[in-house]
């Protein structure tokens, strides 16, 4: 028989263990502190909005001061200002990015260029407004409209679509490329029938995501198009493409600034409803990059 | 036909590849047409009577004031200074924590749930943000402190601090996965605890990384508008307590430029604060990038 030796955690052991405990729970209690604003904030909009989400709220215009009626006009406006800016921003953006990972040489020139790219992101967004209004309302004489509201959105959305792209191409093995050139293709073919098609999915993603983000944005079209109430048909086609490019419109996020602090008389069920239409659109978008990304990953092919 | 489509392809290719470096300095040509175009905008409003030393030292915003419009930056300064320290106050042992239980210690099926999570609180629209402050917050801080109004400084900080906390935990977490797990290894067979190695190995290893992501919080919080504009309330002054409501010089600017004239002085010292603004966010921009890529970066430049 051997004596059993036990191993009895000494004081100092003890201490040790006592602090990682320590702070374990409170590591625990940030991260939980990230999770309960979301639930909380997202359940409290919609206890508070129940009693005006219907579908009316939807497909009808407001009315009678914005105290009354639906969200359609904000809606549609925002849909549009949202589609004309990434159809600026994506093309250069994507080809932005093509630049920085296939084309440009490790140089100052590059660097110059990612420095661009990461203070572009950096400016804050009342800023890209005042850019708006100078050079896109006034200097170039677009007025208050989806055009100039868009232009402004696409400059502050191409950053981040730049960042995605040069990220998704870069995620592309070099072996792919080498084969490519090996058989005589040129850089540019090399990047059309090899590159594009195997990062699409991850430049996808970031395009999808700029979506959102553009949909909540305010400041910058505070001053550059968006307007309280613009009158749209309630009815038929025209229902679907109220505003023409040089109009001023109506967007949900705005419209949310409007009636919360900006009108009086406005339910509250009425603005949270606003509130809720507004991060649901966000969030479902986000939720759709977030679940493309996870299927891409999945099905990757090297 | 086969050889047309490939002289075809072989003209273009130029064509294309001039398109796509176009494309790529295009950023350099955005970042300094709009510098250039806010500043411009705003430098004739020096010449239209505004005072430089009145605008840097003056507490005294008045600019509809008929008698003599006062344009003294001093209390909107310190309103977005104010508000964005108490925010990262907030946001940063909360964020580096965060980071730190995500990285270390939490189950990779948690982190894979906390990251979306953190995703979709990014997500959530700075204007929703500022209404939660307005109509929820608000109410709340009158009913716990014996505030006038709820919406004020400490309001703006924690709204301010649960936008920028996302941010920061993704910055720190990448950060904190940089370091080398050898490093880690290496300090577990010396017997340390999790908390020992996040301590005492981790975050002097990340220590860029992490004051990158906290700086990237700061440009964040001083640049933010519509939340501030609608949860600071405001009151043009330096705060004396947390329940002070305060003016941030991006919120006046939102407030303020609907109402001028275009091309008056209003309007142009809108735009100088804008250039302050700009270069407050490039200073803070080009700091954390030079901390993440430091003396190496340059060289290689």
């Amino acid at each position: 028989m051997t004596a059993r030796v036990s191993f009895v955690a000494g004081a100092v052991e003890r201490r040790k263990q006592a602090i990682d405990r320590l702070a374990r729970a409170f590591g625990f209690a940030a991260a939980t502190l990230l999770i309960a604003p979301l639930v909380a904030v997202i359940g409290y909009l919609l206890v508070q909005a129940w009693p005006a989400l219907t579908w009316s709220l939807v497909v009808e215009n407001p009315a009678r001061f914005m105290t009354a009626g639906g969200l359609w006009a904000p809606l549609v406006g925002t849909i549009d200002v949202v589609v004309f800016s990434l159809a600026i921003a994506a093309p250069v953006g994507v080809l932005a990015g093509i630049y920085l990972n296939e084309y440009a040489r490790d140089g100052w020139l590059k660097r110059l260029v990612q420095l661009a790219v990461m203070n572009l992101a950096g400016i804050p967004s009342i800023v890209h407004g005042l850019f708006g209004v100078g050079a896109f309302v006034l200097a170039a004489g677009f007025g208050r409209s989806v055009l100039a509201a868009s232009c402004t959105l696409a400059i502050m959305t191409l950053p981040v679509i730049i960042t995605s792209t040069t990220e998704a191409l870069a995620s592309v093995p070099m072996a792919f490329r080498e084969a490519c050139w090996n058989v005589g293709a040129s850089r540019w073919q090399t990047v059309r029938t090899m590159v594009l098609p195997n990062a699409m999915g991850g430049i996808l993603t970031g395009i999808i995501l700029q979506v959102s983000r553009a949909a909540g944005e305010t400041a910058p079209i505070l001053f550059t198009g968006a307007v309280f109430y613009v009158a749209i048909p309630d009815r038929g086609l025209a229902a679907f493409f109220p505003y023409g490019i040089r109009d001023p419109f109506m967007a949900l996020s705005y419209h949310l600034f409007v009636i919360s602090s900006q009108v009086t008389g406005v339910s509250d069920s009425l603005q949270y409803a606003t509130a809720v239409l507004l991060v649901l659109l966000v969030l479902s978008v986000n939720a759709v990059s977030i679940a493309v990304r996870y299927r891409l990953r999945s099905r990757a092919r090297w | 036909m086969k050889r047309i489509a490939h002289a075809l392809d072989a003209a273009s290719e130029p064509i294309v590849e001039a398109v796509i470096r176009l494309c790529g300095w295009s950023a350099i040509g955005l970042v300094v047409a709009i510098l250039a175009f806010v500043v411009a905008q705003g430098l004739p409003a020096f010449a239209n009577g505004l005072d430089l030393r009145e605008f840097l030292t003056s507490v005294n915003w008045r600019p509809d004031s008929p008698v003599k419009p006062q344009f003294g930056m001093l209390a909107l300064l310190t309103g977005s200074l104010a508000v964005m320290l108490l925010a990262m106050a907030i946001a940063v042992p909360i964020g580096i924590a965060a980071s730190i239980y995500i990285s270390e210690y939490c189950a990779p099926s948690t982190r894979e749930l906390l990251k979306i999570v953190i995703e979709l609180l990014a997500a959530i629209p700075s204007v929703v943000w500022g209404f939660i402050g307005y109509a929820v917050l608000g109410p709340i801080i009158m009913r716990v402190t014996d505030a006038a109004i709820g919406i004020n400084l400490l309001n703006g900080a924690i709204i301010l601090a649960l936008m920028s906390v996302p941010i920061i935990v993704s910055v720190g977490e990448d950060a904190l996965r940089a370091v080398p797990d050898s490093y880690r290894e290496a300090a577990l067979a010396l017997g340390a605890s999790r908390w020992q190695v996040a301590w005492a190995v981790l975050l002097p290893g990340a220590r860029n990384g992490l004051l990158a992501a906290v700086l990237l919080g700061v440009g964040r919080a001083i640049g933010e508008t519509m939340a501030v504009l609608m949860a600071t309330g405001h009151a043009v002054q330096i705060p004396h307590s947390l329940l002070d409501p305060v003016r941030t010089l991006t919120a006046t600017i939102a407030a303020e430029l609907g109402e001028t004239v275009a091309g008056g002085t209003h309007y142009r010292v809108l735009f100088v604060l804008g250039s302050v603004l700009m270069l407050m966010s490039l200073a803070v921009n080009l700091t954390a990038e030079w901390i993440v890529h430091g003396i190496r970066g340059r060289d290689a430049a």
